[in-house]
């Protein structure tokens, strides 16, 4: 027992000093990034001194660039001219997650002049699957700030600004102003209705993608004559519980890999007046990733009434998106509220009051969530079978026993709420209840071995 | 018998969990009527959709966020709804992404 506690206490002594020395790196790490900028800065007011007589650095390739961009210099339909239409070009990135991070990666690499990354959000470690520009050293850190390290790494020459702000009608105009090219990298719905509207407004084309479990889909809108917008394709926002984000569906980082380097593409295309070949305005990219298949579909052209890109628009300012979709401009979940306080538990009262009585603890996660962890006694029903009732079959037995209670439980405390609530609408005596906050309140009050994700 | 319309449908980015999570299928629908689009989603609601229907159809036509092809081009450009079906047309159902 003594070398137990003896070992035990050397762990946690370690712990605690390797991650005070983590904040101390990490701090130092900002402040190193801080005086390389502000070095970087003086260099370039001296540059700029310097060659005000002659011409300006985004005017000619010094040898520095030619090494560093040799390999697309020689594209005959890309050369010199290209390479200078590209640093003169601004690119914004909404979105430092699974698209922005390997975007914004090939359009600094191939020498944007100035790059804007817009992320409202922290590093955390279920990021680093998909979005491979944040490490372990980043944890807590801001997305653009993580992103932004890693990406001067990458070319020092180019000119990245983090604005680390959640897009909304009010600041969006402003930000979007100051860029040639608006990729959109974002992972929820009312921010893609905000960065359309804007982008008709301001006249900026716009590169879409999106990326869901296997699947990616991308285009351009706003650019070309006929293009049509987001609007002229979705007019009205799709029902809040159809859409589904990366935390429930889940998303394979290879996914997003592609799409977020196929929008780096689009983006340079766009920037260099098509590069030789069409950019994929009109059309729609749809990615099968189960498959290796690539499609691309033809879009409509413009809808003449559509209410922001049409010649008489209804919208001519922005709105509150948020508002207009019914949903929040964020991935996150947020809290459901639907069932009566009386039919729920915290995970402190079933533990303490319910676990000895007789009851079914039915998990309604989906199967590969339940296969990552689980409570011993639990269940796995799926939300699915309970909501088109093939529960009563498989728990007929069970059921009989009227003095036995349901519980329900899933992930966060969402799911077990619809179940609890469809279960008590066939069975209004019963005791049936959820439990509050789901295995992640498991995790945070019970038992913090117990993984989350 | 002959006559009788032979069509593929196809669902991609999660429409096809609707649908016995089937992304390709061949079907033929008896001759004994015109087919536009309108009945074929009708079609599609009777016979093969297996989950909440208001996840897929609004009213008589697909719910708001769900793309619809013919033959690779965005059926707005066709005649939506009115489009009558051909021998051998190819009916693709997306839905829209939103992550990142």
């Amino acid at each position: 027992m003594a070398a137990e506690t003896k070992i035990d206490d050397e762990i946690e002594k370690l712990r605690q000093e390797i991650q005070e020395l983590r904040r101390n790196c990490a701090a130092k790490e900002k402040r190193l990034s801080e005086l390389e900028a502000q070095q970087q800065k003086q260099n370039e007011q001296a540059n700029a001194q310097q060659q005000q007589t002659s011409a300006s650095s985004d005017q000619m390739l010094n040898n520095d660039d030619i090494a560093r961009y040799s390999r697309q210099l020689i594209l005959p339909n890309f050369g010199v001219k290209g390479q200078l239409k590209l640093k003169q070009t601004a690119f914004l990135i909404v979105g430092m997650g699974g698209l922005g991070c390997p975007s914004s990666q090939y359009l600094l690499a191939a020498g944007c002049g100035r790059l804007g990354l817009v992320d409202y959000d922290e590093v955390e470690r279920s990021n680093f699957h998909r979005q491979t520009l944040h490490t372990e050293m980043s944890i807590g850190m801001a997305k653009v700030e993580s992103a932004k390290q890693a990406l001067q790494q990458i070319n020092p020459h180019c000119q990245i600004e983090c604005h680390r702000l959640l897009l909304n009608s009010e600041n969006a105009l402003e930000i979007l102003r100051q860029y040639d090219v608006v990729l959109d990298c974002t992972d929820n719905v009312a921010t893609r209705y905000l960065l359309n509207d804007a982008c008709v407004m301001l006249n900026k084309p716009l590169i879409s993608g999106s990326a869901l479990q296997m699947d990616g889909q991308l285009t351009v809108y706003n650019y070309g004559e006929n293009c049509p917008c987001y609007r002229c394709l979705y007019p009205v926002p799709p029902p809040p519980d159809t859409v589904t984000n990366c935390g429930d569906g889940g998303v394979l980082g290879a996914i997003t890999g592609v799409i977020g380097s196929l929008q780096a593409l689009e983006a340079i295309k766009v920037a260099l007046g098509g590069l030789g070949g069409e950019v994929l305005a009109g059309r729609l990219l749809i990615f099968d990733g189960g498959r290796c298949q690539f499609r691309n579909i033809r879009l409509r052209s413009k809808r003449a009434d559509c209410d922001v890109c049409s010649p008489k628009p209804m919208i001519t300012q922005l709105i509150d998106y948020e508002q207009f979709c019914g949903m929040h401009a964020s991935d996150k979940d947020m809290a459901l509220n639907i069932l009566p306080l009386e039919n729920r538990l915290t995970v402190e009262e079933y533990k303490n009051e319910v676990l000895q009585r007789k009851h079914i603890l039915m998990d309604v996660r989906q199967p590969a969530e339940f296969e990552i962890c689980r409570l011993p006694n639990s269940e796995n029903v799926p939300l699915k079978t309970i909501l088109n009732d093939s529960y009563l079959q498989r728990f007929e037995e069970e059921l009989k026993d009227e003095e036995r209670g349901i519980i329900l439980l899933c992930r966060r405390g969402n799911d077990s709420q619809l179940a609890a609530q469809h279960i008590l609408q066939r069975f209004p005596q019963r005791a049936v209840f959820d439990i509050k906050g789901g295995l992640h309140a498991w995790h945070f009050k019970i038992d913090n071995s117990f993984p989350i994700y | 018998m002959t006559g009788d319309l032979k069509i593929v449908l196809e669902f991609s980015a999660g429409a096809e969990l609707l649908f016995d999570n089937i992304k390709k299928r061949e079907i033929t629908l008896p001759s004994t009527e015109k087919w536009t689009i309108r009945n074929l989603l009708k079609w599609m609601k009777e016979n093969i959709l297996r989950e909440r229907p208001e996840l897929f159809i609004q009213g008589d036509t697909v719910r708001p966020g769900i793309l619809v092809l013919i033959n690779d081009t965005d059926w707005e450009l066709l005649g939506e709804l009115d489009y009558e079906l051909q021998q051998k047309d190819n009916i693709l159902f997306i839905s829209t992404l939103h992550g990142g």
